[in-house]
């Protein structure tokens, strides 16, 4: 008896290998298993038989189908590993041809610049305030302590616009005029930087451009020093440009400010390089601002964002910051 | 201004070397931009004397000279100017002389013919400007002599000072030096000159008057005899060169040195052409007529001033230009010397008006010393040689000049400016070396400024001077603690996002220059009226851009030119534009436009609603418009709440063309001041159905003319509040459906906040919507 179901199980076992798919397989397990089957057949004989002899071919019986569904189990998760496998390769990808450079847009480098310092100054405590590009005569000037007439408007090789009277509009030479606007809209303490856009009658170089960027910082509070105003220049250098930068101050002459200077960086024993200008807010441009000079007192310092761009990109021509070649666009 | 180490020396023992002096200038306030070693680089540079000049047979440029370098031997030299003839002397570097510019002169062959040295421009030599010609010697000179020993020109430092327009008194070698001294702690002294006096007093001989005040306000004449004109000695010329001027004859020299030594400038006339010997000042006339020096007639206005002769006929253009009537000439015998202070402005709207800026005007500009008068005019005499001599005495006419009061200057507010803790004493010793008299007078001090510093009249002016010499580095670095929070304002916030949305979306940010050329606005289809510069550099830049369009369109037309093309951009900037009603300024706004090129309408749009969900509009529409420079049918104006916030589709071919685009422009402007305006960037929390969904899809074919947001808007209506979700799925166009109807498939997903929908519900709107769908627009349901 025992022969003949060992003689079952091999030959079971050659038909299930034989299967080469998962249909294959499922006609042998019928044939196996199903109610034709050897063993079914066999369990429908069980009741004619003497207890003792009912018990032990019962066990047999159980043991050899177990083993049959063990060899169908395996050979069902082989075949279905295999069509698992066949599907795979078929569905095979070669992922450097979705690889085409797929980009973002880039802001452009004087944005970076322009977002870059905004975000140091608004870490030291100061809010970002703007003004218009075209401006009155008097914001740019008059209310900047330079009056009619004053030699040093001439620093400035202004573009007016033909707006209102002769003269009276232009497109501002600096960022200055926003000083007077944000001290005539708010009350101090001011800290505040002032971005933007300003203008020359410069004919267009390596180094000049007609349009251009400066960015302004201005604080006045009560007994503000001009050793704040070194200390701050002092402060943003080292943020800015990196820790052993060191800046110094130089007398210059502005007609907002009074004293006024020039500062320039330099990386420890480098070169000295002029970077901006600067100075205690003069009593006339807080009085033009509405503010009491005996009250508030006040520094205000600026300089060219563009030059920085192109101190940190390496780039050497001013004018291609404005041509938008998307050769230059691109890089940044 | 430029000046020489030597000769600041001659007002102050100044210490030490060239670069910790050029370190002390700069810490002043007189910035050296440039310092040079003179004279150094002489060595090796001989007189030569030319002998004689042929052509060179192989070049043009070059000709062939032959000189005598003092061993009487003709030595031939290939040399690129022509300026000398046979008997000049001129400068050589002989074999081995090392250049200041580093070459070394070798011994060479220039297209076959040998040159055994190279004769020397004064530039070349670091003894002038001028590159253009060899430099000519005085027929004094003799061949072979070192050209050092020749000119006297002993090795020096050359500064060359940027001089800030309130420091006039820095215009000259006295006021650098007094700085200098008193940052040395040095003695500083003008040298009392010598000029001998004789013969008649001036008052026989001169009278003058002002007759207008307000121009004039000292006027100072003297008459120097026993002058001839001729060249200035060597050692005037050499110092006239290396402050950057050409010496023309002694006269003219002298006035340039006294006026680069003292800072005063001059004017002489021939006395016996100045009709009878009377100078009067006064304001021209308008349409009055002078020929000035240089031979030109000019126009006069109310606006200059003018010396006159006795009988009110023009001879100088105050502080300008000298008349050519007086001018004086080879058989001048006697001149009449003036200087005077002038009235600032006025010399500097008349230089500007006639173009005529000169050293001497700058200074008068920025305001002379009216208390140096006097000494300067002893010293012109005096360096005019001892021949010359003054008459006795001196013409001293008085205007008006700006009042000298005291200045009262609180030692508190000092230390309050400044951060310092200086007491009175020590700033008195820092103010008195630069000409400051001041005292103390309780707890503060009076100062008196003195003449030559016009710029200090206030309190903070004297401040100023305070740091400036107590040293800004020895100030102490202190940072003010911000009593502000540190923060974007929403809108700046909005425009970062902005450009972080833009970049997301692959554009790259453009910057192109907001002025635009006349013609360009009106060929981007806008009006005409951009604000106009009033004095452009060139036309191309005179007009300010009303929209950020033709920028981006030039740029996209420059690109393909380079054969960049599917570009992306967007540019986010101002734009001026007149206003509607009266205001003091120009309508200026801000603007966002984005382009992309060789693309249709439709990819704008994805450009647009990615933005719009950026900055958490959930609700706008576009509606079908045709604004100008857009493209007649594939635009829509954007409108939120009822308001017009931009538009977007494409570029007007036409307009394309204008610009000389090739590709199709798909074209997105915003104007942002609106956009921002309008609330956004709120979201609440909306609720949402936890029960089942259900999904209907609809497809209708439709006229063209029939827009899909038509269609579903009316399934939107229909459906009502079980619709959670609506969205076009699907376009056709082509068999089986019409020419000039295309199939639209929207997917509608149904849902009940507090239940779960039945078969019946579902199926009621699914009718309802064909229904209305195919009535209202002789829609046809595709099955």
């Amino acid at each position: 008896m025992n022969q003949d179901y060992d003689l079952h199980l091999e030959e079971a076992k050659g038909k299930i290998e034989e299967s080469v798919d998962l249909e294959a397989l499922k006609k042998v397990e019928l044939e196996l298993l199903g109610k034709q089957s050897v063993t079914t057949q066999a369990k429908r004989s069980l009741g004619g038989l003497e207890s003792e002899e009912r018990r032990e071919l019962g066990l047999m019986l159980n043991e050899t189908r177990s083993k049959l569904e063990e060899m169908l189990k395996t050979r069902k998760m082989q075949l279905e590993s295999e069509v698992r496998g066949a599907q795979l390769e078929n569905e095979r990808l070669d992922l450097t041809e979705f690889d085409l450079g797929h980009r973002l847009g880039h802001r452009h480098v004087v944005t970076q610049t322009w977002e870059r310092l905004e975000d140091l100054f608004i870490g030291m405590g100061y809010t970002v305030s703007e003004g218009p590009e075209i401006e009155d005569e008097w914001h740019n000037f008059g209310a900047l302590n330079f009056p009619l007439g004053h030699p040093a408007r001439d620093m400035y090789d202004t573009l007016y616009v033909e707006y209102g009277e002769p003269m009276s509009t232009l497109l501002r030479t600096h960022t200055s005029p926003v000083q007077i606007r944000v001290m005539e809209e708010e009350e101090p303490p001011i800290y505040s930087i002032m971005p933007g856009r300003v203008f020359r009658s410069d004919t267009a170089d390596a180094t000049h451009m007609p349009v251009f960027h400066q960015i302004e910082a201005l604080v006045v509070d009560k007994g503000i020093t001009f050793g704040d105003l070194a200390g701050t220049i002092e402060a943003f250098t080292s943020a800015y440009f990196g820790k052993d930068f060191e800046s110094r101050l130089r007398p210059s002459y502005f007609p907002f400010t009074e004293p006024s200077a020039e500062f320039d960086i330099r990386h420890p024993g480098g070169k000295w390089l002029e970077l901006g200008g600067c100075g205690m807010v003069h009593p006339e441009v807080l009085k033009a601002g509405g503010l009491d000079p005996e009250e508030w007192q006040g520094f205000a310092f600026g300089f060219g964002l563009d030059r920085l761009a192109l101190m940190r990109h390496e780039i050497d021509d001013l004018r291609e910051l404005f041509r938008n070649d998307y050769r230059f666009l691109e890089q940044f | 201004m430029k000046v020489l180490l030597s000769l600041l020396k001659e007002f102050a023992p100044i210490d030490g070397e060239p670069d910790s002096i050029s370190e002390q200038l700069s810490e002043l306030g007189l910035t050296v931009e440039e310092m040079v070693r003179t004279g150094e680089h002489l060595e090796g540079v001989v007189v030569a004397k030319v002998l004689d000049l042929r052509p060179h047979p192989d070049a043009d440029r070059i000709q062939i000279v032959e000189v005598d370098s003092g061993d009487g031997k003709p030595l031939q030299i290939c040399c690129g100017a022509f300026n000398m003839s046979p008997g000049d002397f001129v400068p050589l570097a002989t074999v081995g002389t090392v250049m200041p510019n580093g070459m070394e002169i070798s011994r060479r062959k220039l297209r076959g013919e040998w040159s055994n040295g190279m004769l020397c421009s004064s530039a070349e030599i670091n003894l002038g400007e001028d590159h253009d010609g060899i430099l000519i010697l005085g027929s004094e000179s003799e061949q072979g002599t070192p050209l050092a020993d020749s000119l006297g020109i002993e090795s020096d430092v050359l500064y060359d000072l940027e001089v800030n327009p309130n420091r006039p008194d820095a215009m000259s070698l006295a006021g650098v030096a007094r700085d200098l001294a008193a940052y040395q702690k040095a003695p500083f002294k003008i040298p009392v000159p010598k000029a001998p006096e004789k013969g008649k007093n001036v008052s026989e001989i001169l009278k003058a008057e002002i007759i207008s005040p307000d121009l004039c306000g000292r006027f100072m004449a003297r008459v120097i005899d026993g002058i001839s004109i001729q060249d200035s000695p060597q050692w005037l010329k050499n110092r006239i060169t290396a402050l950057g001027m050409r010496p023309v004859n002694n006269v003219v020299d002298v006035s340039n040195y006294v006026m680069l030594e003292l800072g005063q400038p001059s004017h002489t006339f021939d006395l016996d052409c100045v009709k009878d010997s009377e100078f009067k000042v006064r304001w021209a006339s308008d349409g009055e007529e002078i020929t000035t020096l240089d031979g030109v007639v000019r126009n006069l206005t109310e606006q200059d001033g003018v010396v006159t002769d006795g009988l009110g006929s023009p001879i100088g253009i105050a502080g300008v230009m000298g008349g050519a009537s007086t001018e004086i000439s080879e058989s001048t015998s006697t001149v009449a010397l003036e200087m005077a202070w002038w009235n600032p402005s006025a010399i500097a709207k008349t230089s500007r008006r006639l173009g005529l800026r000169s050293e001497a005007s700058a200074r008068f500009e920025r305001g002379t010393d009216p208390e140096i008068i006097e000494t300067a005019m002893q010293r012109f005499c005096e360096l005019l040689g001892p021949e010359a001599f003054l008459s006795p005495g001196v013409i001293d006419e008085k205007g008006e000049l700006p009042a000298r009061e005291k200045i009262k200057v609180r030692v508190s507010r000092v230390n309050s400016i400044l951060g310092t803790e200086l007491d009175q004493k020590e700033i008195l010793e820092i103010l008195d070396p630069i000409g400051f008299k001041a005292e103390s007078v309780d707890q503060d001090i009076d100062v008196k400024p003195p003449s030559f510093r016009p710029d200090t009249s206030t309190e903070i002016d004297i401040i100023e001077e305070i740091a400036r010499l107590y040293g800004y580095e020895r100030i102490v670095k202190t940072v003010p603690k911000s009593k502000t929070f540190g923060s974007l304002t929403a809108k700046q916030s909005d425009r970062r996002l902005i450009r972080t949305t833009m970049m997301g979306l692959g554009l790259d940010e453009a910057m192109p220059v907001p002025f635009l050329a006349p013609g360009e606005l009106e060929n981007a289809g806008l009006e005409s009226d951009g604000i106009k510069v009033a004095n452009p550099l060139v036309a191309e830049e005179s007009i300010m851009r009303s929209s950020l369009r033709p920028g981006l369109l030039k740029t996209l037309a420059y690109n393909e030119s380079h054969r960049l093309t599917g570009l992306r951009l967007f540019e986010l900037g101002h734009v001026y534009r007149q206003p509607d009603k009266p205001q003091s300024l120009p309508d200026e706004r801000e603007q966002l436009v984005s382009v992309l090129a060789g693309v249709e309408a439709g990819e704008i749009v994805k450009i647009w609603s990615a933005l719009a969900d950026a900055l958490a509009f959930d609700h706008y529409e576009l509606v079908v418009d045709s604004p100008p420079g857009f493209h007649a049918t594939r635009t829509s104006r954007i409108e939120i709440e009822g308001r017009v916030v931009g538009c977007l589709g494409e570029i007007d071919p036409s307009v394309l063309s204008l610009f000389e685009v090739g590709e199709r422009v798909a074209c997105l402007e915003v104007d942002i001041d609106d956009l921002l305006s309008i609330p956004h960037g709120h979201r609440s929390y909306a609720p949402f159905s936890r029960y089942p969904s259900s999904d209907i899809d609809l497809a209708f074919e439709v006229d063209e003319s029939v827009s899909s947001n038509e269609v579903k808007k009316c399934l939107q209506e229909q459906a009502g509040s079980l619709l959670v979700d609506i969205h076009l799925f699907d376009i056709f166009r082509g068999e089986p459906v019409e020419e000039g109807r295309r199939s639209l498939a929207f997917k509608l997903r149904l849902q009940a906040s507090d239940r779960t929908l039945t078969d019946v519900e579902v199926a009621k709107v699914h009718g309802e919507c064909i229904e209305s769908v195919e009535k209202k627009f002789s829609a046809k349901l595709r099955s």
